[in-house]
């Protein structure tokens, strides 16, 4: 087996795990490459079907292509899509880009709050209709029990402690000092009432995988991460106020392998891009702690 | 941090807490110059600021929680990189609060590197955690006997901890790959030979992790794939009934006769199935696949898909185990637990404790219950039997864990397979199912004219409980519904087929077993049975439940329940109108989809 195979193999399993385990299952996918790997994965896992919903949270400030990417996408690979927002800090200009917050706390605002109720289906849902291709209010408001998430334990120092059934508290915490034993592919699948598991098929990936991988099978990615002849593209995705593109020349798939394993970005972080990092040493932790992606 | 294309390996450090594992891994990740850029800068520059003295162990510590309190909690995943191979290199904490995260990090790893303080030599955890390493089956380990710089690098020291520690591990079976002498903080015998150790002939803690291998995948050992879940996604259009999980041990291939334990049911592989991928003929371990067989069976997850010809599986309901526990409550006998292993789960007892270690000190302890952190060996009773293979045979499906209420509590491998009352049954009815000669229509098919799937609907009760008038209505509401039926009361199998038999107690267990076979050969048919029989126990249901299959039996219990444990599908109250009852059991074939 190769070593794409092995993290193939085992991403496969967790998500076929947390599909016996979980009735109600959502998988988060925030349009980026990592949640777009995510989201082929599980097309392997079932067999070119996704048999849950995926959920997007929109701050309403995600780079326009991002969205137009994702519907593409949803209506191409048949996929029950949800997304999400802070509708009443969006109204009522609680944000940074309208200057009342700082990015971390607009980052709370507009992400891990409108996560949270979104996925507690105490704030409106909104379901893809395959028929009209618009977006309509979802009739089920069943909190998510389990959530599956693509993040990487390569990305960031709280994110190396991680498990990959990851249990939260009914106020979503994380218990990063008391996290369950796992071992032997034995996951923690058992939970009470009013809490919930996330689920982390790509803990092991890193960065650099996951363009060995969009290579070998040939994923579709959006277009922001290349470069389009301005000399820049996107290294990692977020809100336009506060993600900024690197200085790169790569125009595919293969150029950004090269660039990763030999270029500039040898060693510098992935999101030294994403200006929320700098705020606060422990910023992420804590953010991270109450549901942040 | 960006990885070349070299190959990979797990590596565990363990030890007693302040032994110096952080700092040993902070020294390979600084002297290999496996850092991110400026990291090393920064944390001496932290340490500048806030006027405390650089540690290599600072390079780990990045989460607040743990500089709050000032030890690893968990086992953090940090790379690093030699000539021959990039590790993913587990700090495991060596506080005993933490064994739970040195069990999650070190179950992962490839090979293990156990530190010793040369100063405070072989402590506790020392014993604990090389006891663990063997219960996971960890066969690569390299002692270090760190902080030879207190005992002014002299040989003595090391070789005392070195015979001590020795002997140890000879007692739990554990050949460990070498002891090296080592002082992380100051680089001694790290990634080059030690300059202050000059009798140490080497090799250097690098080069002991370059020789490790990898190791061999399990492709030559019986085939064993733990069904994840049966899949059939017919509202997107897929007809496909698709088995999926992933091949543990071995491989198979399209045409290969195949069998499901514990349900010992048997299909021939029709197709592999796949996304995106080129057709395949053929799976072998680690791969999660996906596959198609010729006749429609019904199986559910937690069968373990085996192929005919191989060494197979063992079935049983009593096990005996090693297990380590790390519940904040004991393991205490009657209790029920909870029994994960591959992708089953089953209700579980501790019926009895052979005995209890403490892994420290490897003494024999009398104790009636398992405490965190204890080692143990006992014997399991699960409420049904279970499919597994003993540890010295193939590790993967030998490998259980124990939940207790929402957590994962504790963890073993199977040593013994213990014959229950069942196991001559169960060998008797595998020769029968082996020997079978199938008819070409399939149930499916059968079910799919029928309009119904063939159920035994059985009816129990102490004896004076009216069974038989409910029967008689059920089988009559059924029957005019168009349903292929029969009323099949114990009594006539006596005045019947067993006429010959002697009627006394001993010769009941043989009515029971003729019961069940009868009943298999209508279950065979295609049809609903509904029997009666007075004062089953639990024994006589499991025997009926080997003979016919554990899901083909409906249990309608009338009056009290004397059953241990949730078998019964029914209650059904004496006092009720025989003919309610009836109708309620035909609801609930209803709403399981019994009737089609």
């Amino acid at each position: 087996m190769t070593h794409l195979e092995k993290l193939e193999s085992q991403s496969v399993y967790i998500l076929r795990e947390a599909y016996s385990h979980f009735k109600n299952l959502a998988m988060l996918w925030s349009i980026g490459k990592d949640s777009t790997v995510l989201l082929w994965l599980a097309r392997k896992a079932f067999f070119g079907h996704v048999p849950f919903p995926l959920v997007h949270i929109d701050t309403s400030f995600k780079i326009p292509e991002m969205i137009q990417f994702r519907d593409k996408l949803a209506l191409e690979w048949n996929l029950n899509m949800v997304y999400g927002s802070n509708t009443q800090a969006l109204q009522e200009k609680r944000t940074f880009p309208a200057g009342a917050l700082t990015r971390l706390e607009c980052c709370k605002t507009l992400k891990t709050d409108a996560l949270v109720n979104t996925l507690s289906g105490k704030w409106p849902r909104y379901r893809l209709d395959h028929q009209t291709g618009a977006y309509v209010l979802d009739e089920n408001k069943e909190p998510y029990t389990g959530v599956i998430v693509g993040v990487r334990a390569d990305e960031e120092g709280s994110r190396s402690k991680e498990r990959y059934f990851s249990p939260r508290d009914k106020q979503s915490d994380w218990a990063v000092g008391d996290q369950p034993p796992e071992f032997w592919n034995q996951f923690k699948t058992d939970f009470a009432p009013g809490t919930h598991i996330r689920i982390h098929p790509l803990l092991d990936w890193t960065e650099l995988d996951i363009w060995e991988y969009i290579a070998a099978e040939n994923i579709p990615v959006i277009p922001l991460y290349f470069d389009q002849g301005k000399g820049e593209r996107y290294r990692s995705l977020g809100c336009y106020p506060c993600t900024f593109p690197v200085k790169s020349t790569a125009q595919n798939v293969q150029e950004i392998i090269e660039e990763l394993k030999t270029g500039k970005f040898k060693d510098i972080a992935e999101r030294s891009g994403r200006a929320q990092d700098k705020e606060d040493s422990g910023g992420l932790e804590t953010l991270r702690r109450s549901g942040y992606m | 941090m960006t990885l070349s294309k070299l190959p990979k390996m797990n590596i565990v450090v363990v030890g007693h807490v302040d032994h110096g594992k952080s700092t040993l891994i902070g020294r390979l990740l600084a002297d290999t110059h496996s850092l991110p850029q400026g990291k090393l800068e920064q944390v001496k520059a932290e340490c500048r600021r806030h006027a405390k003295p650089f540690e290599y162990a600072f390079l780990l510590d990045a989460l607040k929680d743990e500089q709050a309190q000032g030890i690893t909690i968990d086992t953090a995943r940090c790379f690093f990189k030699s000539k021959k191979r990039q590790y993913i290199i587990i700090d495991a904490p060596g506080h005993i609060e933490f064994l739970k995260n040195m069990i999650s990090g070190a179950a992962r790893a490839e090979a293990a590197l156990l530190v010793i303080d040369a100063g405070e030599g072989i402590q506790e955890n020392s014993r604990r955690h090389g006891y663990l390493l063997s219960m996971l089956g960890i066969r690569q380990v390299a002692i270090c006997v760190n902080k030879m710089d207190l005992v002014e690098y002299r040989q003595e020291a090391f070789d005392k901890i070195e015979k001590e520690y020795r002997k140890f591990l000879k007692e739990i079976e554990l050949t460990p790959k070498v002891f090296l002498p080592i002082a992380a903080r100051e680089g001694e015998n790290i990634i080059n030979r030690p300059a202050r150790m000059k009798w140490f002939q080497g090799p250097s803690l690098l080069e002991i992790l370059d020789s490790f291998e990898k190791a061999p995948s399990p492709q030559d050992k019986p085939f064993r794939m733990p069904v994840q879940g049966i899949y059939k996604f017919t509202e997107s259009g897929d007809t496909r009934r698709i088995f999926a999980g992933r091949v543990e041990s071995g491989a198979v291939s399209v045409g290969d006769k195949v069998i499901f334990l514990p349900s010992n049911k048997r299909s021939t592989l029709k197709s592999i199935e796949g996304f995106n991928a080129p057709a395949r003929k053929k799976i072998s371990a680690g791969y999660s696949a996906g596959v198609t067989l010729t006749e429609q069976i019904y199986i559910n997850r937690g069968d373990i898909l085996c192929k005919e010809g191989e060494p197979l599986p063992h079935v049983s309901s009593l096990m005996k185990v090693k297990v380590f526990w790390l519940g904040k409550k004991p393991m205490a006998m009657g209790k029920e637990y909870k029994l994960k292993s591959g992708t089953s789960a089953v209700p579980v007892r501790l019926k009895e404790i052979k005995r209890v270690l403490d892994a420290s000190a490897l003494t024999k302890l009398n104790k009636k219950i398992v405490e965190r952190n204890d080692v143990a060996e006992v014997v399991l009773e699960s409420s049904r039997p279970v499919a597994f293979d003993l540890s010295s045979e193939l590790e993967t499906t030998s490998r259980f864990v124990i939940v207790d209420e929402y957590d994962i509590s504790g963890g073993g491998i199977i040593a013994e397979v213990v014959k229950d009352e069942q196991s001559p049954v169960r060998e008797q009815i595998s020769i029968r199912d082996q020997m079978w000669d199938f008819s070409v229509i399939d149930p499916e098919q059968r079910a799919l004219r029928y309009g119904h799937q063939s159920k035994l609907i059985l009816l129990t009760g102490s004896v004076g409980m009216d069974k038989k008038t409910i029967a008689k209505e059920l089988e009559k509401i059924l029957f005019e519904t168009g349903i292929k039926t029969y009323f099949l009361p114990m009594g006539n199998l006596l005045r019947g087929l067993d006429a010959h038999v002697e009627s006394h107690r001993a010769s009941r267990r043989e009515h029971i077993h003729h019961l069940g076979e009868i009943a298999h050969l209508f279950l065979d048919a295609g049809i609903i049975v509904v029997a009666t029989a007075s004062n089953l126990t639990d024994e006589e249901l499991r025997e009926l439940q080997e003979v016919t299959e554990r899901d083909s039996i409906v249990i309608a219990n009338v009056g009290k329940n004397n059953f241990h444990g949730p078998i019964v599908a029914l209650d059904l109250s004496e006092k009720e109108n025989p003919v309610k009852n009836a109708r309620k059991i035909v609801g609930f074939l209803k709403e399981k989809k019994v009737l089609l």
